[in-house]
């Protein structure tokens, strides 16, 4: 049933660019535009109008402006990890959206064509918890080899956070995973057909697991590791330019890759409810293939727009208030919501 | 050590302290302001209009008998920038004084007003100009030809400055 392995190769790298070209860069200048658009209307605000119609070319000056900045290494930083850093930030980021299910398979001739790049890794789950926890080395190296007070703290502060709410976000997982029978994320959306998405069987494991994506994507009001106020700009205070931009981008793929994971997790990643039966659809029709790309981008848009709302509505956190949260409240709950799923799982079969 | 206790779980109630419904209430006021009215003003084409009491760049007063300045230096005195200087030179005519030279350097006055309200001729005011860019550091000293302003486009400031005087001159 599969094509060869050269062929599959080939196939695999065209996923990668049209990944990269087509999803990770156009999401991340939307979510730029669209930050900078919700922040004005929260604010009763116009927000970007000036460049190109009704502002649309924005990002694309603002990457113009940060590639042509002056790119500033401090004297004392240790030259080779500053330098690093932001690669780690963006690999790690980037390298996320290979396992997203962006759609089940489209029949092309007949060859099976998945709408992801690696559809059939079966632990593809515990690969983006393990790819999460590496992403931290980023902002802490860019902290520690700043040679800069501000930054080190911040890269401090991100290692403790994300290792705190790893844990949760991990444990919140376990729910899913027990009904899904899965560990493969294309398979857990599978399970979810019919409009039997896990919401609805994990609204606390959803809770958890979202709260646990805002800490880990640095995203407010866990913004801690780049508190301005305290920090000047954190773990990013010593970098400028592209490099800056890189950091910039990554918390951007990072946000697209949390989306991505709370709607395949939680809110039946691809599946189109009602419709396909409708239309009389089968599993393989480009048609379906395409109206589960466009319901899957539809449902991450939507939490790509909570992320956004959140940020501009919510203060930031103290630091005894996250870890009190982290460690007190939501690892509890965590754990609470894996022994009550076992146990109505084990009465109900 | 001065350590205060943290009274926050005293302080807050149960709802308050699981945070959410306090986060909803939030969320759902920022959502009911994405639809207000937008209150930007497009600038280059919506120009902003000051009333009177608007305090832009300092203009010296030009009347239908000249320049009302006599040269006193007491703007230059008071100015709390330094940004006013005046050379003092005299004529045969009736009002004897007059600034040869009067320069106001906008790069450094604050727009505080302090020169207008020291004038006994009433011959500084507050202007309603706004628009103060220079592409070099010497544009940005102004002499007397770009201060001296015709009284007609000044009114507006000369009444509000009469209607709020404390002592008659
Ligand atoms: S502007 Fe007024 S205060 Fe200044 S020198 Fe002239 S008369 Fe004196
Ligand atoms: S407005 Fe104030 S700072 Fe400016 S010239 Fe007058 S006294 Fe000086």
């Amino acid at each position: 049933m599969y094509a060869p392995l050269i062929e599959e190769t080939l196939i695999a790298a065209i996923k990668v660019v049209i990944l990269l070209f087509g999803v990770v860069l156009p999401g991340a200048s939307a979510c730029v535009y669209f930050e900078r658009k919700i922040s004005a209307w929260i604010q009763q605000r116009i927000g970007p109008n000036r460049v190109g119609p009704l502002g649309l070319l924005q990002p694309i000056a603002d990457v113009v402006k940060l590639l042509l900045k002056e790119d500033i290494v401090p004297a004392a930083a240790d030259k080779k990890f500053h330098f690093l850093a932001p690669l780690i930030s963006i690999t790690i980021a980037v390298a996320v959206f290979a396992v997203i299910p962006f759609g089940n398979y489209v029949l092309i001739g007949n060859t099976y064509t998945y709408l992801s790049i690696a559809p059939h890794l079966n632990v593809s789950v515990l690969y983006v918890l393990a790819l999460t926890s590496i992403g931290v080395y980023g902002i802490t190296l860019a902290g520690w080899s700043s040679n800069n007070k501000y930054s080190l703290l911040g890269g401090l502060r991100s290692a403790s956070q994300m290792i705190s709410y790893e844990l949760s976000m991990g444990l919140s997982l376990i729910g899913v995973l027990m009904i899904g029978g899965s560990l493969n994320l294309n398979e857990l959306v599978i399970a979810q057909s019919g409009l039997k998405w896990n919401v609805f069987y994990q609204p606390l494991g959803f809770l958890i697991f979202m709260i646990a994506s805002y800490a880990e994507t640095n995203r407010s009001p866990f913004d801690l590791p780049e508190a301005e106020p305290e920090l000047v700009g954190g773990y990013h205070t010593e970098y400028s330019g592209m490099k800056f931009g890189i950091f910039f981008l990554a918390e951007y793929a990072n946000m697209i890759a949390a989306s991505a994971m709370m709607v395949t997790f939680f809110f039946g990643g691809w599946q189109v409810p009602f419709l396909p039966e409708i239309l009389g659809l089968h599993d393989g029709d480009l048609l379906l293939g395409l109206l589960q790309l466009g319901a899957f981008t539809a449902k991450v848009a939507v939490f790509l727009f909570i992320f956004i709302w959140v940020r501009w509505s919510l203060p930031r956190f103290r630091y005894d208030q996250l870890m009190n949260l982290g460690w007190k409240v939501l690892l509890p709950l965590a754990l609470l919501n894996i022994a009550v799923t076992g146990t109505v799982m084990f009465f109900l079969k | 050590m001065n350590v205060t206790e943290n009274i926050e779980s005293q302080r807050l109630s149960f709802w308050e302290k699981i945070y959410l419904p306090e986060i909803v209430k939030g969320m759902a006021l920022t959502l009911k302001q994405m639809f207000e009215p937008k209150m930007t003003r497009q600038y280059p084409e919506e120009r902003f209009e000051p009333t009177g009491s608007y305090r832009g760049r300092p203009v010296l007063v030009l009347d239908e008998s000249g320049e009302r300045c006599v040269a006193c230096g007491l703007c230059s005195r008071v100015c709390p920038a330094i940004a006013i200087e005046v050379q003092a030179a005299e004529t045969e005519r009736e009002k004897e004084r007059f600034p040869v030279k009067f320069e106001i350097n906008m790069l450094r006055c604050i727009l505080c007003g302090f020169c207008e309200e020291v004038c006994p001729e009433e011959a500084i005011v507050m202007s309603k100009d706004y628009e103060m860019v220079f592409e070099n550091r010497e544009d940005g000293i102004l002499g007397k030809d770009k201060l001296l302003v015709p009284i007609a486009q000044l009114q507006d400031r000369l009444e509000y400055l009469r209607s709020h005087q404390y002592y008659e001159h």
